[in-house]
């Protein structure tokens, strides 16, 4: 190999090491407590796609109680949050939309202490403004032509969905099974279905294009919202203080805005 | 061989080839005959070779007139369409997936008029999955075929005129034969790419098993509670796709 090969290998290696130190540089300090016990540095929350408003607000309002923190918000489906968490995502807090996907991540050890239901949510069938199909009931949607997007019974807000549909003892066919809530709801706003099913914050977060319509069986099939600090936070202190916050009652108050009930 | 290239060479290999070791490494192999049987899981397969084929022909049947057009013929504003054809490159499909329910869904500019005529809607059904799959892949048979185009020599196709062949005579015997590893080639990418969609589909045809739930929609919801089902259905995936590019390459493209 020539001297001139060589060189060029070198640069190659040194853009490479560059580049890599570039993407771990731009990090925070992980933070902590600092000598007086205050809370520091970023606190990364895993939450359910359905608190997206809500937590966002929230972590807001915790960055301005605890000076010097930022939160950070991963927001997707709880199951794929848990399953982020079981592969070693550097999260502090966990905020799932069920217990069962809460069980997922404390079943494998890696929550640290119990999970606590800081809100409850249930569904609503939301439909265009003007409600142009009637519909005023589960047993409404399994009229010819009403076209219905359920969630898939893999996410939370499809097993509750099927609870409802179940306790009403309605059998019904959706066009679709969305892969979350957002997806469901997308579809009644793009006008391509007639209903769906979705949690009534959801609904209420849509407003300017959907109605929420409430019936009785969704009261069978509430859904709790578990959080918990998680063991290998890299801010174990800024963890704590962050679950401490969504329990108090600044933070149930913008929960309870948003369409959630209490725990 | 310099060594500048060969590393850097050797790196991207491992790049594209270990997460597909990660996934065998993985893959739950003492359970994988019983998961392999679950009808849900041979239904959405089905579906996606499915797909991916009517796809391809919908694309065949558009894309090469458009690939000829834009190879052969002058006319003004050619930049911009060669350009226009490739948007679906670059958008995410998810967006693909809404723009085609702006125009063929049942309020969309087109769909609506579907809709009131013919009382037929796309979204949700297989035929929607199709579109939106077709949307996404034309681009590459498009840019295949227009390259195989650009490259072929003209003067076989004056020659053939000369000898007193049609237009379409001379389309179809001379210059799609000279074309034809290209068009190959494009084929297959256009319908690897279908294979594997997943924004526009679910975005455009939701997802219902039998109906529009094709493979990466099954791996997607298998991703929520079971980890090891979802690796399972991936691998399924990348043999049947491995399988039948390398026998269609060894068929059709020996000399691509």
């Amino acid at each position: 190999m020539s001297g001139r090969g060589r060189r060029t290998t070198l640069a190659a290696v040194a853009a490479f090491a560059a580049l890599a130190t570039a993407g771990c540089g731009g990090d925070p300090p992980s933070g902590g407590a600092d000598a007086d016990g205050r809370v520091t540095g970023t606190v990364t929350v895993f939450a359910a796609a359905s608190l997206t408003e809500s937590f966002t607000r929230i972590g807001k309002d915790f960055e301005a109680a605890h000076p010097g923190t930022t939160v950070t918000l991963n927001l997707a489906g709880s199951s794929a949050l848990a399953n982020q968490i079981n592969q070693g995502a550097p999260a502090d807090v966990f905020a799932s939309a069920a217990p069962k996907n809460m069980a997922t991540v404390t079943e494998a050890g890696n929550a640290d202490g119990t999970p606590s239901v800081f809100a409850r949510n249930q569904l609503v069938i939301a439909v265009p403004h003007g409600n142009p199909k009637g519909v005023t009931a589960l047993a409404d949607l399994t009229r010819p032509g009403v076209k219905v997007a359920l969630c898939a019974d893999q996410v939370p807000c499809g097993a509750a969905a099927r609870t409802a549909l179940d306790a009403a003892g309605v059998a019904l066919t959706p066009v679709t099974l969305e892969q979350d809530v957002k997806g469901a709801l997308a579809k009644v706003r793009l006008g391509e279905v007639d209903a769906a099913l979705v949690y009534r914050t959801d609904a209420r977060a849509a407003s300017a294009d959907v109605t929420g319509v409430e019936f009785g069986e969704s009261a069978r099939a509430v859904n709790d919202y578990p959080i918990v600090a998680l063991r290998d936070a890299p801010n174990p202190a800024g963890a704590r203080a962050f679950v401490a916050y969504v329990r108090s009652a600044p933070a149930q108050a913008v929960l309870a805005d948003a369409g959630f009930q209490a725990p | 061989m310099p060594a500048a290239l060969l590393i850097p060479a050797g790196l991207g290999l491992l790049f594209l080839v270990l997460p597909l070791a990660g996934l065998v490494l993985r893959a739950p192999w003492t359970t994988l005959p019983q998961r392999l049987t679950e009808p849900g899981a041979l239904t959405a397969l089905r579906l996606s070779v499915q797909t991916a084929t009517l796809a391809t022909v919908f694309c065949l049947l558009l894309g090469v007139p458009l690939a000829w057009l834009l190879a052969r013929v002058e006319f003004p504003g050619r930049r911009l369409v060669r350009a226009l054809v490739t948007v679906p490159l670059v958008l995410p499909p998810v967006v693909g997936g809404v723009a085609l329910l702006l125009v063929f869904g049942r309020r969309g500019l087109f769909g609506g008029w579907l809709d009131a005529t013919f009382g037929v809607t796309l979204p949700f059904t297989t035929a929607g999955v199709v579109l939106a799959e077709s949307f996404v892949a034309m681009p590459f048979l498009v840019i295949a075929v227009e390259g195989a185009l650009r490259a072929a020599d003209h003067r076989y196709e004056e020659a053939a005129a000369t000898l007193g062949a049609g237009r379409w005579t001379t389309f179809t015997h001379v210059t799609l034969p000279l074309v034809a590893p290209g068009l190959a080639a494009g084929a297959v990418l256009c319908w690897a790419r279908a294979l594997g969609e997943f924004g526009a589909t679910i975005t455009f045809a939701g997802n219902y098993p039998g109906r529009t739930q094709t493979m990466p929609l099954a791996v997607y919801l298998a991703l929520e509670t079971d980890l090891e089902s979802a690796i399972v259905l991936s691998l399924v995936l990348l043999v049947v796709s491995v399988g039948i590019l390398v026998a269609l390459r060894d068929r059709w493209m020996t000399n691509a």
